[in-house]
C-alpha cells in the first residue's frame, strides 16, 4: 500500500492500487466483487458449483499418488525432465491461449503464499470463495478435462485414481467449505464403478463428473451398472464440457474465440442428446443430471430441435414418453459463461427450462471468462427468491447441502485486505 | 428534498510522475480511478469496467491488435499485428478493451470507460470527483 505524496492540508487520503497480474493475490483482483458482494448479496447463501483452483499447479502430488509403480516411474520422470505440470497428460500447452497473450493474469497465476499455513490450493481456494462471498465452492479438475480424449485408457484410470485420492485426502478436509465431484474414467466403466462404491459416504464428495470432452456414447449399455450405482447413490452426475482441437469439427477453426464459443456446447449437445433420445430419463428415473460449463444459450435450441426431430419421427425415439424438451427440464445446469448481450434473449432463454428452479450458479473461477456472482443479482428479469435459488438454494437441494451461513462478512473481507496488489 | 452532489478537485499525481509511468491508479476514499498520460495526452478514467465491474484500470496497457491485409488490393489476410500508435487498457477480469484515449471498445463503440474530469495544473494531474 502506497500513501501519494499530496500537497494540500485539504487533501483526502490517497491510495494507489497496483498492476493485477499473474502473481497478484486472490484478494486483490477480487475486491471490487467484494464490494459487490457488501452492495448487493452479502445475506444471500451461494454455492458456486464449477470452480478450477488447478490442480495442475501440485502435479507432483498427485502423480506421487499414482498406485501403478511402472506409471508413477513414468510420470515423475517427465515431471522433472521436460513435462512439468503436464506430465502424463495430452493437453499441448502451445494451444493454450487463455491467458490471451498474458492480457489475462489470474488464468494460470501463481499467488505468493508466505506467511499462510496450510495447503496453498485451500489457501486460495478459500481466498477466492471469501472474495466472492461464496458460502461452498465445488472444485472441478482442470488439467485433467481433456483426459478423456487421452489414447491410452490406462493413463486416464491412474490419473483419475491419484486425482481422487489427492481430493479426498488432501484438499477437501482442511476446509468444509470446499465440496468435490469424483472423477469417473469413463473410458474404463468397470473402474468408475469401483470408485462410486468407494468413495460413495465420502462427506467431501458430492457428485461424480464426466469431464465430457469424449468420443464415448453415454446410452452404452456398459454404463448399466454405473448409472444403477449413481441413481441409488443420490448423488448427482455432472458433465463437464471443455474444448479439444485437435478434434476434426473443430479443424477449420483459426483462432482460440472461434474453437472456445462452439466446442464447449458441441460436447454438451452431444451427450445430451444421446441421453434423452435413447430414453435414458425413463431407464433411470432418479439420476440427477447436471450440465456443466456451457452457457445457456445452446438450451433452448436443442429443445427445439429435439422436439421437432421427435415430433416427425417417434418411430427412432421410441423410448421417450414425452418431448425431449420435458426430460431437459428436470436436468440442472450451471450458469457460466452465461451469454448476457440481450436480456430479452436471456430471459426467454431461463424459462424455456425453469432456471429459477433448474439453474446453478458456478463461477468457473479462476479461468479467463468466469462469472461473478454479481451476473445474477444484477440481471434486471429475475424476482428475489429466483436470484436466491440460483445462487445457491438450487444448488443445496440437488446436493443436499445445509443452508446456514459459511462465509465471513464482504465489510470484514475487505477490512482484512482492501484490495491493493 | 433532493439529493446534491459536492464535487471537488483532488490532487492525485504529479505530472512528471504521470508521464514517466504512463499510468497511476489511486483510491481517493472510496473512488477508484486510473489516470493516463499518453501521446501527450492526459486521460482518466473509473476503475469500473462496463462488464462485470472488474478494475479495468488495473490491467494492462496493450497496443490495439489490428487485422493485417496484403495482396492483390489488400484483400488477403495478414495476420493480426500491433497497431503502431493506437494502446488500449485491457480489463484484468476477462479482457476487455479499451481505447485509452476515447475510452470505447474496439468493435463495440456504445460500451465504454466512464471519463473522470481531468486536467492538468501546473506540475499536479488534478482531477474533479
Amino acid at each position: 500500500m502506497t500513501d501519494l505524496f499530496t500537497p494540500r492540508s485539504d487533501a483526502p487520503h490517497i491510495r494507489e492500487l497496483a498492476e493485477i497480474g499473474g502473481r497478484s493475490d486472490t484478494r486483490d483482483v477480487l475486491a471490487h466483487a467484494t464490494k459487490q458482494a457488501r452492495d448487493d448479496y452479502d445475506d444471500y447463501f451461494i454455492v458456486d458449483i464449477d470452480a478450477h483452483v488447478s490442480e495442475d499447479h501440485f502435479w507432483g502430488e498427485v502423480l506421487d499418488l499414482i498406485d501403478n509403480d511402472v506409471w508413477r516411474q513414468i510420470g515423475m520422470d517427465q515431471f522433472g525432465k521436460f513435462a512439468g505440470n503436464n506430465a502424463l497428460l495430452n493437453i499441448q500447452p502451445g494451444m493454450s491461449h487463455q491467458s490471451v497473450g498474458g492480457r489475462i493474469g489470474h488464468q494460470g497465476r501463481k499467488e505468493p503464499m508466505a506467511g499462510e499455513e496450510g495447503h496453498p490450493f485451500v489457501t486460495a481456494a478459500r481466498r477466492g470463495m471469501d472474495a466472492m462471498g461464496l458460502d461452498y465452492q465445488v472444485v472441478f479438475p482442470s488439467a485433467m478435462l481433456l483426459l478423456g480424449m487421452h489414447p491410452q485408457d490406462e493413463v486416464e484410470v491412474v490419473l483419475g485414481r491419484a486425482f481422487n485420492r489427492w481430493l479426498t485426502e488432501v484438499i477437501l478436509p482442511p476446509n468444509p467449505r470446499l465440496k468435490g465431484m469424483l472423477y469417473l474414467p469413463y473410458n474404463t466403466p468397470e473402474v468408475c464403478e469401483e470408485l462410486v462404491e468407494k468413495y460413495a459416504d465420502n462427506d467431501g464428495i458430492i457428485g461424480y463428473t464426466v469431464c465430457s470432452t469424449r468420443n464415448n456414447p453415454v446410452h452404452s449399455d456398459v454404463y448399466t451398472r454405473l448409472y444403477k450405482l449413481i441413481e441409488d447413490s443420490g448423488k448427482p452426475l455432472a458433465f463437464h464440457s471443455g474444448y479439444h482441437w485437435g478434434d476434426p469439427s473443430f479443424a477449420q477453426l483459426n483462432r482460440f474465440l472461434s474453437m472456445h464459443a462452439l466446442s464447449f456446447t458441441h460436447y454438451n449437445q452431444i451427450h445430451v442428446t444421446n441421453w434423452i433420445i435413447n430414453a435414458m430419463p425413463e431407464r433411470f428415473p432418479k439420476i440427477k443430471m447436471v450440465w456443466v460449463e456451457s452457457g445457456l444459450a445452446w438450451i433452448p435450441f436443442l429443445m427445439q430441435r429435439l422436439d421437432h426431430e421427435v415430433l416427425m419421427r417417434p418411430s427412432e425415439a421410441p423410448g421417450l414418453k414425452r418431448l425431449p424438451s420435458e426430460y431437459m427440464k428436470e436436468m440442472w445446469y450451471t450458469t457460466q459463461p452465461m451469454e448476457r448481450t440481450n436480456m430479452e434473449l436471456l430471459e426467454a432463454t431461463m424459462k424455456s427450462f425453469n432456471a429459477e428452479t433448474q439453474l446453478l450458479y458456478s463461477s468457473d473461477w479462476p479461468h479467463w471468462d468466469w462469472d461473478a456472482p454479481s451476473t445474477i443479482t444484477r440481471l434486471p428479469f429475475l424476482s428475489e427468491q429466483a436470484k436466491r435459488n440460483i445462487l445457491g438454494l438450487n444448488a443445496a437441494r440437488v446436493f443436499n447441502l445445509p443452508t446456514d451461513r459459511q462465509k465471513p462478512p464482504a465489510e470484514q473481507v475487505l477490512q482484512d485486505r482492501p484490495g491493493i496488489s | 428534498m433532493s439529493a446534491r452532489v459536492v464535487r471537488r478537485d483532488v490532487v492525485v499525481a504529479r505530472l512528471d510522475d504521470l508521464r514517466e509511468r504512463e499510468r497511476i491508479v489511486v483510491d481517493v476514499e472510496g473512488t477508484e480511478l486510473g489516470v493516463y498520460f499518453y501521446a501527450d495526452e492526459v486521460r482518466a478514467w473509473y476503475n469500473v469496467c462496463p462488464h462485470q465491474g472488474g478494475p479495468v484500470c488495473q490491467g494492462k496497457m496493450m497496443p490495439r491488435t489490428v487485422q493485417l491485409v496484403r495482396g492483390e488490393g489488400g484483400l488477403k489476410s495478414g495476420g493480426p499485428g500491433f497497431h503502431p500508435t493506437d494502446r488500449n487498457i485491457v480489463c484484468p477480469w476477462h479482457g476487455f478493451e479499451f481505447d485509452v484515449l476515447t475510452g470505447k471498445h474496439p468493435a463495440d463503440h456504445s460500451v465504454g470507460l466512464r471519463p473522470v474530469p481531468v486536467r492538468v495544473d501546473g506540475d499536479d494531474i488534478v482531477v474533479t470527483i
